[in-house]
C-alpha cells in the first residue's frame, strides 16, 4: 500500500515537474523586470475573501469571474453592479476597493471630503459563492443517496451510495452514539449536517480552480457561526443538573460561598469551549492554505539565484507541496471529525442527569 | 562572534518579531511533545488491550484536540506580532 503511495507521487511529481520547470522560468524574466514577489502580500491576498473569483494569468490579462457587488450607502441608496467595473475605473458610483490600512481589500464609499466610510455590504463575495457551491453540492448528494433508500429499501445499492452510507454509519455509530449519550437520535442530523458541510468545504478548499479555492472553513466568520450554533445547542438544550454543576457545583463551601471560585471557572468554561472549537478550524485551514501558497512560491522567490538552485529549490517545492496536498486531503477529514466530535462531547456533557439517583 | 551575528539579525529584523517566532517554535515543540506522549500511551494501551481500540482511539483524539487548541492559540497569537 505504501509502496502505491510512493509511486503515485513520485508519478504525479514527474507529472507536475516540465510544467512547472516552463512556468517557473517563464516568469522569472517576469520577476526580473518587474517588482520582486512579496510573499507575505501574495498569500494573504490568496487566503483572504474577494470581490471577484481569480483564476490565473495569461500574460499580462488577468481572468477573473466577476461577482456581484450589492451595497447599500446612506446617502445615495442601493447600488447593484459587478466587480469588474473596477477594472475599468478605479471608482465606480461612489465606490471603490480600498488601499488603506484599515478597510484593506474592502470596498468602501468615497465621501465628498475624501473620507473612507464601510457602506452596508451583503455583496456576493468568493467565499459567499463557495458556500453556495458547497450546499447545493451537499443537497444533492443527500438528497440523491435518499431518494434511492427511498425506492429500493435496504438492499444492495450502487457503489456510490454504498460510499456514503460508509461515511454516515462511521460518524453515527462511532461519534454520535457514544458521545452524546442516551437520546443521540436527537442531535444526529445537526452533527451530520456538521461534519458533511465542513468536509465538503475543507475538499473544495483544496481544489486550486474555479468550484474550489475559496478559503471557506479558514474564514474565522464561518467557524464563528458554526462554533455558535453548537454554543446555543450545548447551553440550550443542556438539563438542569448541567446548569447546577456549573453555578453550584459538588465541592468544598469555601470553594463557591463568598468568593465563587468553581462558578467563575465553568462559566469561562462554557465560552472558551466553542472558542476553542472556532479557532481550531479557523487556524487549521488558513495554514494549511499559507503553507500549500508559500512551498508554491519557493519557485518564485529563488527565481533569480541561478539555474541550478532554481531547479533544485523547484523539485524541492513540487515534492514538498504533492506531500503537503496529501497531508491536507487528511487534515480535511480530521478536522471535520475532530469539530463533529467534540460537540457531540459538549452537549454529552450538557446532557448529564443526577449522580445522586443513579447510585439508589 | 554569536553575540555579533545576533546583533547584526536583530537590527534588521526588531525583536518582537524574533520573540514571535520563537514563540511559534516553542508552541509546536510543546504540541508536538505532549501529543506524542498520548499517542505513545495510546499506542501500549491498544497493545495491550486490542479490542478496546476504537474506545482509546476516541479519547486519544480528544486529548490531542484540546493540546492542539491550546497550541494554536499561542500560534495565532505569535501570527499577530509577526
Amino acid at each position: 500500500m505504501s509502496n502505491f503511495f510512493r509511486i503515485f507521487g513520485l508519478l504525479l511529481a514527474l507529472l507536475f515537474l516540465p510544467s512547472t520547470l516552463v512556468e517557473g522560468s517563464a516568469s522569472s524574466s517576469d520577476v526580473n523586470q518587474e517588482s520582486e514577489l512579496n510573499v507575505k502580500e501574495f498569500i494573504l491576498h490568496h487566503v483572504a475573501d474577494a470581490y471577484e473569483w481569480h483564476i490565473t494569468r495569461i500574460g499580462t490579462k488577468q481572468i477573473t469571474i466577476p461577482l456581484p457587488v450589492i451595497v447599500y450607502s446612506k446617502y445615495t441608496g442601493w447600488h447593484v453592479f459587478l466587480s469588474s467595473r473596477f477594472h475599468e475605473n478605479v471608482v465606480y458610483q461612489g465606490f471603490a476597493i480600498s488601499k488603506s490600512e484599515k478597510f484593506t481589500g474592502k470596498i468602501v464609499e468615497i465621501e465628498q471630503s475624501g473620507t473612507e466610510r464601510r457602506p452596508f455590504d451583503i455583496s456576493l463575495t468568493k467565499n459567499a459563492l463557495s458556500l453556495i457551491i458547497s450546499s447545493s453540492l451537499l443537497i444533492l448528494v443527500f438528497m440523491s443517496v435518499a431518494k434511492s433508500y427511498k425506492k429500493q429499501g435496504f438492499y444492495p445499492k450502487g457503489k456510490f451510495v454504498a460510499f456514503t452510507e460508509m461515511f454516515v454509519m462511521n460518524i453515527y455509530e462511532e461519534v454520535i452514539k457514544p458521545c452524546v449519550g442516551k437520546d443521540y437520535k436527537r442531535y444526529a442530523p445537526y452533527l451530520l449536517t456538521l461534519f458533511f458541510f465542513i468536509f465538503i468545504n475543507n475538499i473544495l478548499g483544496l481544489i486550486p480552480v474555479f468550484p474550489g479555492g475559496a478559503n471557506v472553513t479558514g474564514n474565522i466568520t464561518i467557524t464563528f457561526v458554526l462554533a455558535f450554533i453548537t454554543f446555543l445547542i450545548v447551553n440550550i438544550t443542556g438539563t438542569k443538573e448541567y446548569w447546577k454543576e456549573i453555578l453550584w457545583p459538588d465541592v468544598p463551601v469555601w470553594l463557591k460561598a463568598p468568593i465563587p471560585f468553581m462558578p467563575v471557572i465553568e462559566l469561562a468554561g462554557i465560552f472558551m469551549k466553542p472558542f476553542a472549537l472556532m479557532i481550531r478550524l479557523f487556524a487549521n485551514m488558513l495554514a494549511g492554505h499559507s503553507i500549500t501558497l508559500a512551498l508554491v512560491s519557493v519557485i518564485f522567490v529563488t527565481a533569480k539565484m541561478g539555474a541550478a538552485t532554481h531547479t533544485g529549490m523547484t523539485a524541492l517545492s513540487v515534492f514538498f507541496s504533492v506531500f503537503l496536498g496529501f497531508v491536507e486531503l487528511l487534515v480535511a477529514y480530521i478536522q471535520a471529525y475532530v469539530f463533529t466530535m467534540l460537540t457531540a462531547v459538549f452537549i454529552g456533557l450538557g446532557r448529564v442527569e443526577s449522580h445522586k439517583k443513579a447510585k439508589v | 562572534m554569536l553575540i555579533a551575528i545576533l546583533l547584526q539579525v536583530t537590527t534588521g529584523v526588531g525583536l518582537g518579531e524574533i520573540g514571535a517566532g520563537m514563540g511559534i517554535g516553542l508552541a509546536a515543540m510543546a504540541a508536538g511533545w505532549g501529543i506524542g506522549k498520548i499517542g505513545s500511551s495510546a499506542m501500549e494501551a491498544i497493545a495491550r488491550q486490542p479490542e478496546a481500540a476504537s474506545d482509546i482511539r476516541m479519547n486519544m483524539i480528544i486529548a490531542a484536540a484540546f493540546i492542539d487548541a491550546v497550541s494554536l492559540f499561542s500560534i495565532v497569537v505569535c501570527g499577530f506580532i509577526l
